[in-house]
């Protein structure tokens, strides 16, 4: 097993290489002068050239993306200029709330899309799964950021169960609380699409499974029906779902840039957002680098967890 | 459809139906499928309608609410009438997100295509560009591209569709891979076609199918992705308005004025769900799993409707006694009577054999015994199952459990897909030991060990952990015949265990099986098509043909003459060692679909001695001396045989 994590581990080295490529490659490819795009038409020459020597344009394009990989190795994303810090200090510090908005996404989609997709199996056609399918097709069809302000106007606006934004109540916030209180909102509207792509993935997996031989055996085993459903098949079906819930990570990801928006969460999505807006490319391109990093290193973990419950994957 | 709606539309009697009709048969695609025609239908019409310009600002008029006059939705913040926008807004949303749709078809179609009819070297390294480009979570490239671009509308659309482009790639790779090594693609090359001639006349229009239904399965979220970057301002820009845009300015005004960013968000939802249902509808339909029920969940015990019961018998002794049994599979309005009416009993410490061709119902009839045949689509339709004293078709699903593993276990066919890939062997056959017997995980795994030394698995204690796919053939039917003998069950039932052996490990698992039954004194109804088998090991046989047993009797008596024409043709079929020639591997002729069974005997159609009165009537099985019965109107003796060679 260690010596396949390994392995695994030093296949991930390419895909990281080949990420920073693209990521460089898309931001040199901005049409037009570099320095122009970031300070705007009216820039002085000065700045102009002050800005191309920082980015080390005058050099050629893979000498620049050497030097480039270079100091992102040693950690230097270079600074961003809106913010006037260092990129790598801002990109961490936002990838830290993403990344509890997103784990706790993550695993809400996972919990309630397998549930579903198991209870819609095992209640194939009855009432259960008409009402668990057609959840799933609102789910998957519903824009998420519009989701979210509608939860925004019932919990918060009208009901006032929960805080409509941020993730800290400003004054005499900050603890594991207030914390949950304010994720509770984003989270849910995040994980709803994930959740609906993994109970479909789940539900037909499971009816695959229970169509085996294994089972059949299992039963002429004398199990009770539980124990088939939950541990013959779910474990098989599993299996197949694991990967999906590898990719949903990256929808995941993906979405937290509409859903920290709506809900003003100070993540790496609104960042990006931001950043866009005010043309900081260097900042862009760190949340990028950062973000895509970490869906490689979720795909991993789904592959790692794969691999642990499939003996046939070994060999 | 019923047979009633079908005779008032005869254009779909005739044949299959078509596809629209499937289509619309599929209540909630059929619901997309309005709902997309009458949102795309108003969009299109959307310029010619009596309404407001949808920029026009009108400060007076701001954030009125829907249902005021002259306003059907109210207005924005700016006074703008929202019908109106919104139904200009949809018209740029479908229009932007089809753009997009069509862009990302084209690149990834010709990228797949490519890379699929070149192969090698090509396809690798455009493969791992797209790989590469699969790398990234979705939204987050279109992003970088968008900020690269800039934000707008026409940029937002590139970004979109070239994050699609992958699946695309990737789909039509798929396709083109496996068309490109073809006859009539080489077949192109020889007459010196050019590769992209090839392409476009041979390659191209087999694979339109995949891009049609890649790009009915995409729309949806490009619509959705665009909404989402002019929602983020990084799309359409003011005063052009999507629906995403529309719902981003909305936003602004949300806690006085909800309904400027629910109704766009509404249209986006049903615009998005129409095109989900009807992309829904489409795969069911193009998936032909779905239609044979193929896909249902098989529930845990037999559904039993019995049209028939015979009397409950006087006690015989035996150990099973089956009584008529019918079982039968209900696919699409057919009936398939896979076992029809079968009889029989197991004595105790007997083997019985169960032989016929596959198809022949012994496989349905050994299942059917504790309820193991799936429904959907099978049923048990009539009969009785006695054991004990009592109608094991009457048995509780608790009852029936206790039995299933414990006084009855079952030996399967083919072990690598009846033992499950992901437990260890020792895990499984300690679980059957313990759906039984009150003992610890622990204790009950060195059980298994020792039963495992039983079927004589060297290194037992060490093989336990093993998985199914690290073991032989040979191995893994051990392993499953271990696993039957787990409760000391009175009754085995082995349902062809040796057929996908090799002779010698045939061989060793016969007499294996064999050495078994006598040590533990169980009965054992043994299944199997190959009369070789049998001789082997069952002290009497039953010879079933289309659902029904043909001939009775002791296995030597019916191996030295047999009675039924049927009979004789599959101990023809046995090899003899040295005699290869003497092998002929099928009866001619084909057993007849078990749907639509002929009156008379079912052998007719193959029978060399057919004539007239065998197509008459129901052939009885008719006693012919001692244990031994036969479905024939004629049997076989030993004269007529040798003047029928
Ligand atoms: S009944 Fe007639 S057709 Fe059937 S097996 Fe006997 S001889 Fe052949």
């Amino acid at each position: 097993m260690l010596v396949y994590f390994l392995k695994r581990l030093a296949m991930v080295v390419p895909v990281l290489f080949g990420l920073t490529v693209i990521v460089f490659l898309i931001m040199a490819m901005i049409p037009g002068d570099a320095a122009t795009a970031i300070l705007g038409a009216y820039a002085t020459p000065e700045n102009v050239a002050r800005i191309n020597q920082q980015l080390g344009l005058d050099r050629s394009l893979p000498e620049q993306y050497f030097i480039w990989l270079g100091n992102l190795l040693q950690g230097d994303l270079g600074r961003s200029y809106s913010l006037n810090r260092p990129v790598l200090d801002e990109v961490l510090e936002r990838f830290n709330a993403t990344l509890v908005l997103a784990g706790a996404a993550l695993l809400l989609c996972t919990v309630f899309g397998l549930l579903a997709g198991i209870v819609s199996a095992v209640r194939q056609f009855g009432w259960t799964d008409r009402i668990v399918t057609f959840f799933v097709l609102i789910g998957i069809s519903m824009p998420s950021f519009w989701l979210g302000l509608i939860l925004i106007l019932v919990f918060a606006v009208n009901l006032r169960w929960l805080p409509p934004s941020g993730m800290f109540a400003i004054y005499g916030g900050g603890g594991p609380l207030d914390l949950l209180a304010h994720l509770i909102l984003p989270a849910v509207t995040l994980a709803v699409v994930a959740t609906g792509v993994i109970a479909r993935l789940t539900r037909a997996a499971m009816l695959e499974v229970l169509r085996q031989d294994y089972i059949r055996t299992a039963r002429a085993k004398g199990l009770t029906e539980r124990r088939v459903i939950y541990r013959h098949a779910f474990k098989a079906a599993l299996v197949s779902v694991i990967p999906v819930i590898g990719i949903q990570a990256g929808f995941v990801l993906g979405g937290a840039v509409y859903i920290e928006t709506v809900f003003q969460w100070p993540g790496i999505g609104r960042m990006l957002v931001q950043a866009i807006s005010t043309r900081d490319l260097l900042l862009v391109q760190g949340g990028v680098l950062v973000v895509a990093a970490s869906y490689v290193l979720f795909n991993l973990l789904a592959d790692v967890a794969q691999h642990l419950l499939d003996p046939r994957l070994k060999s | 459809m019923s047979a009633a709606t079908n005779a008032a539309k005869p254009v779909a009697r005739r044949g299959r139906p078509s596809f629209l009709q499937l289509l619309v048969a599929n209540r909630l695609s059929a619901f997309g499928l309005v709902l997309l025609v009458l949102i795309a239908g108003l969009a299109l019409i959307t310029p010619w309608l009596p309404l407001p310009s949808p920029d026009v600002t009108n400060p007076a008029d701001r954030l009125m609410r829907p249902m005021t006059d002259g306003h059907l939705l109210g207005t924005d913040q700016l006074g703008r009438d929202l019908f109106s926008r919104l139904l200009w807004g949809t018209r740029v949303s479908i229009a932007v997100g089809l753009s997009a749709t069509i862009v990302a078809a084209i690149f990834g179609s010709a990228i797949g295509l490519i890379a699929g009819y070149a192969g090698g070297r090509t396809d690798n390294i455009m493969m791992r560009g797209i790989d590469m480009l699969m790398a990234f979570p979705y939204i987050l490239l279109a992003l970088a591209i968008v900020a690269v671009l800039g934000p707008g509308l026409l940029n937002a659309l590139y970004a979109i569709a070239v994050v699609n482009i992958p699946f695309f790639a990737r789909n039509i790779r798929g396709v083109t891979l496996s068309l490109a090594r073809r006859e009539f693609v080489d077949a192109a090359k020889l007459s010196g076609k050019g590769h992209i001639r090839i392409l476009l006349s041979e390659v191209l229009p087999n694979v339109l199918p995949v891009i049609v239904i890649t790009m009915s399965t995409t729309v949806g979220w490009m619509i959705l992705e665009t909404a989402g970057l002019s929602f983020l301002g990084l799309g359409a820009q003011p005063p052009q308005a999507d629906l995403g845009s529309m719902l981003g300015e909305g936003r602004k005004v949300l806690f006085n004025a909800p309904h400027v960013s629910i109704v766009p968000g509404l249209m986006i939802f049903a615009l998005v769900m129409s095109i989900n249902l009807l992309g829904d509808g489409i795969r069911d339909v193009l998936d032909p799993r779905l239609k044979s029920g193929a896909l249902s969940r098989p529930s845990a015990a037999t559904a039993v409707r019995r049209e028939s019961v015979p009397e409950m018998p006087r006690e015989t002794g035996a150990a099973l006694d089956v009584r008529d049994l019918k079982t039968q599979f209900h696919v699409g309005g057919e009936v398939y009577k896979a076992v029809g009416g079968v009889s029989f009993q197991l004595n105790k410490h007997e083997c019985l054999g169960l032989v016929g061709e596959s198809g022949s119902g012994k496989s349905v009839t050994a299942m059917s015994l504790l309820g193991l045949v799936p429904t959907p689509p099978g049923r048990i339709a009539g009969g009785r199952v006695i054991h004990e004293g009592k109608d094991l078709l009457e048995a509780s699903e608790a009852e029936l459990r206790r039995l299933r593993g414990g006084a009855f276990a079952y030996v399967f066919q083919d072990p690598l897909s009846t033992l499950h890939p992901l437990f260890s062997v020792g895990d499984q056959i300690t679980e059957a030991i313990r759906a039984h017997q009150p003992l610890s995980y622990r204790e009950a795994w060195k059980k298994a060990v020792e039963l495992l030394s039983l079927v004589r698995i060297p290194n037992a204690a060490e093989r336990a952990h093993s998985y199914p796919h690290q073991l032989s053939g040979g191995m893994r039917q051990r392993i499953s015949i271990a696993m039957a003998l787990a409760n000391d069950a009175e009754i085995l039932i082995a349902d062809e265990p040796t057929t996908a052996l090799d002779v010698t490990v045939q061989a060793q698992i016969l007499k294996l099986m064999a050495a078994l039954q006598d040590e533990k004194g169980s009965a054992l109804l043994f299944i199997t098509h190959d009369f070789g088998v049998v001789s082997e090991i069952s002290d009497r046989v039953a010879v079933m043909y289309a659902g029904r047993i043909v001939e009775t009797g002791p296995t030597d008596e019916v191996l030295f003459s047999p009675a039924h024409p049927y009979t004789r043709k599959l101990i023809d079929c046995v090899p003899v060692l040295g005699e290869p020639e003497r092998r002929l591997d099928a009866i001619a002729g084909l057993p007849p679909a078990v749907n639509r069974l002929p009156e008379g005997c079912a052998f007719a159609d193959r029978c060399p001695h057919v004539e007239a009165a065998c197509r008459k009537g129901d052939i009885a099985l008719d006693d012919l001396g001692p244990g031994r019965a036969v479905r024939c109107i004629k049997p076989l003796t030993a004269g007529r045989e040798e003047a029928a060679q």
